[in-house]
């Protein structure tokens, strides 16, 4: 394999990386501040990306599809948030992945009822699309290298929100001890609805870029979303940073695994068959990573006890 | 729409009144098929061209059930069972998913039911596995891919890169290809099933040095490659089965599809009386042009309809005898079965084209001709 493969092959580990962390940003925030597992995480992120096509078809703007994504989805995220989730902190976590799961169908079906059952068309803004040469001789869409730039962009924005600002402070102060803050007369309800609502709000950004290069349909959000709650693990519950080194550690396992195994197999075995166990075994690769973190850090890289 | 919620009501109806006994000439049909989730287009196409031919036929003997199997092998086989036992249906049809129909055929055509299959064709009930109460009015999963194979060696491709989803059907896919294309491999690659982002294969067909790409990719991910793909800046030709470039999903590839030649036994301009009066009638119904799916389902009635003409459904081997003759008018214009009751037809090769606004296929000509598929030698029937 020449080394100009290696790297594009890098770089799209690097992108599927930092949109896994988009979602997984948000869902490592929600479950280490209030103890919340949401499964309909992954129904946030579809509502972005049908916002993002809506608006789109209509208006024909990308930047306002982006922002209606963004819109759309903090607002349903409010709205569950105040409706169903409220009631389910202080349940244990069965009743939680009961309610949310049932959240999921409520959002498919709506989904349905609104958009149809076919796909929707959303496509990548004409200024970006097509690909661009990189030092090297390497030809790469310059979507993707845009998709890099804005989440890398928005990885640094959590950091400096949750580092150097009030709310941040805030949101650190209820991961650790939610009964005190609130006895220091921080509203916490209306933290929660407001972590909820950020969370949701990425989701949203990321359904709907990945929406551009993808396909928008119904059910689109939860084969992310279990990717996503494999990086949270490996990275550490409540973790952004471990959010960020867990998606970026996954996107590359899965990239590079799907192409070098099945590399690997040729060497010792007939092609059919080592693009077939080669495959098998890449689509593996990112849970025995997870469980080679585990076996060594229980609470996952950057997680805490 | 209004069509629709009679025979619903109708159904209601029936079940309410506690399953009727068959009366003498009634069909009940059970359909299972695909309604909500992620596959729910194809489903709803196969149920709206079925009942299409339903009312255009206006047989009174004929009454539908359908229920909604969410594209679950298990929750396919409960509404059998259920179909079977207690609504007593005598026909069954609607699967799309080959994985679902191995869960639930063998078992129906066990219990005595005759199933028309409108789509999924998995080679184990083709071969030694055949029945004589299984029939499949849409083709054997391969066919479509052998189509693609065959119209590669016309179009002079040598060198084809090879992409298709981790799961039986897609190794059927790969199998179906080289079993009538005659050139080289430059790669081939199985990624996973549900898979969304292509940017990895789409690297490696960068650097194979193919001259032409091969891929079944059904569903989402058809439409996330053909994106992707298109925005790669790779431009080598690509020929795959219709799956990928069906009317339901056009419009959410848009322009990435264009000019991107497919496989298929059926498109809304093949010239024949049949195929002018259903692709007219199907816009007229649903105020949406008809997909590949939609006309397997009008197919499929009208098979069941032409043989509910010749003979009664409680006497099982007369019905075979007259749906075997397959004496209806397909859309494909030629029709019939083979020794394992699966389609001999024509395939052909479709262009995608925009008429207007809308992406839709246009017939380019023939690629197979009369061909049956390759596991009918195995059908001791």
């Amino acid at each position: 394999m020449s080394l100009i493969l290696l790297i594009e092959q890098v770089l799209n580990g690097v992108q599927s990386g930092i949109m896994l962390f988009l979602m997984a940003a948000g869902l490592t925030l929600i479950f280490g501040v209030m103890g919340l597992i949401n499964l309909a995480h992954g129904s946030l992120y579809m509502v972005g990306a049908f916002a993002a096509a809506a608006v789109a078809a209509a208006t024909g703007s990308f930047l306002l599809a982006l922002v209606a994504a963004l819109a759309a989805a903090a607002l349903a995220g409010c709205l569950i948030e105040m409706t169903v989730i409220r009631r389910l902190y202080d349940r244990d976590h069965l009743d939680q992945v009961l309610a949310t799961f049932a959240l999921i169908l409520i959002f498919s079906e709506g989904t349905r009822f609104l958009f149809g059952s076919f796909p929707l068309f959303l496509d990548i803004p004409s200024a970006l699309s097509g690909p661009v040469m990189l030092p090297g001789g390497i030809q790469y869409p310059l979507y993707r290298l845009v998709i890099i730039g804005v989440g890398l962009a928005i990885a640094a924005g959590l950091f400096l929100l949750i580092a150097r600002t009030r709310i941040g402070i805030q949101i650190r102060a209820g991961e650790a001890d939610r009964e005190m803050i609130a006895a220091l007369g921080v509203d916490i309800a209306k933290l929660y609805t407001l972590i909820f609502a950020l969370g949701a709000a990425l989701a949203g950004l990321a359904g709907a870029l990945v929406g551009a290069i993808q396909s928008v349909q119904v059910g689109m959000g939860e084969p992310v979303l279990i990717l996503a709650f494999v990086v949270i693990v490996i990275g550490g519950i409540g973790s952004i940073k471990g959010a960020l080194i867990g998606a970026l550690l996954v996107g590359l396992t899965d990239t590079l695994g799907s192409v070098l195994l099945p590399l690997l197999f040729a060497n010792f075995m007939e092609a059919s068959a080592a693009t077939s166990v080669g495959s098998s075994l890449a689509s593996m690769s990112i849970y025995i990573l997870m469980a080679g973190v585990l076996l060594f850090k229980p609470t996952g890289l950057f997680g805490e006890a | 729409m209004k069509m629709k919620t009679l025979v619903m009501a109708a159904s209601v109806a029936a079940l309410a009144a506690g399953g009727a006994w068959a009366e003498e000439g009634k069909v009940k049909v059970g359909m299972i098929t695909t309604l909500s989730g992620g596959g729910a287009g194809l489903g709803i196409d196969v149920r709206d061209g079925f009942m299409l031919a339903a009312k255009m036929a206006g047989n009174e003997n004929l009454e539908v059930v359908i229920e909604d199997d969410q594209r679950k092998p298990e929750i396919a086989v409960q509404l059998a069972d259920k179909m079977i036992q207690s609504e007593k249906v005598d026909v069954m049809t609607g699967i799309i998913w080959s994985n679902l129909a191995m869960a639930v055929v063998p078992a129906a055509t066990a219990q005595g039911k005759f199933y028309l299959s409108p789509n999924a064709g998995p080679s184990a009930l083709a071969g030694k596995g055949c029945n004589k109460l299984y029939f499949n009015v849409a083709w054997q999963n391969d066919n479509l891919h052998e189509a693609a194979g065959a119209y590669a060696n016309d179009a002079g491709y040598k060198n084809t890169f090879m992409l298709a989803p981790n799961y039986p059907a897609g190794k059927d896919a790969l199998t179906g290809y080289k079993r009538t294309y005659k050139g080289e491999a430059a790669g081939e690659v199985y990624t996973d099933l549900g898979q969304t982002d292509y940017a990895a294969q789409i690297a490696q067909i960068r650097a194979s040095g193919a001259d032409s790409v091969f891929f079944f990719l059904p569903g989402g991910m058809g439409i996330s490659f053909l994106k992707q793909y298109a925005n790669s800046g790779v431009d080598l030709p690509v020929v795959g089965p219709a799956f990928s470039f069906d009317q339901g999903i056009l419009q959410a590839v848009g322009e990435a599809a264009l000019g991107i030649k497919n496989a298929s036994q059926w498109n809304k301009d093949l010239d024949n009386e049949a195929n002018k009066e259903f692709v007219a009638a199907f816009q007229e119904e649903y105020d949406r042009l008809p997909s590949l799916y939609a006309s397997q389902g009008y197919d499929t009635a009208n098979l069941l309809l032409s043989a509910m003409d010749k003979a009664d459904v409680s006497d099982e081997d007369a019905f075979q005898a007259a749906l075997k003759e397959a004496d209806f008018a397909s859309v494909r214009g030629k029709f019939s079965f083979g020794n394992n009751q699966h389609p001999i037809q024509d395939y052909y090769v479709r262009e995608v084209v925009k008429e207007g606004d809308v992406y839709t296929n246009k017939l380019v000509g023939p690629s197979l001709t009369d061909h049956a598929d390759a596991y009918a030698a195995d059908c001791k029937m």
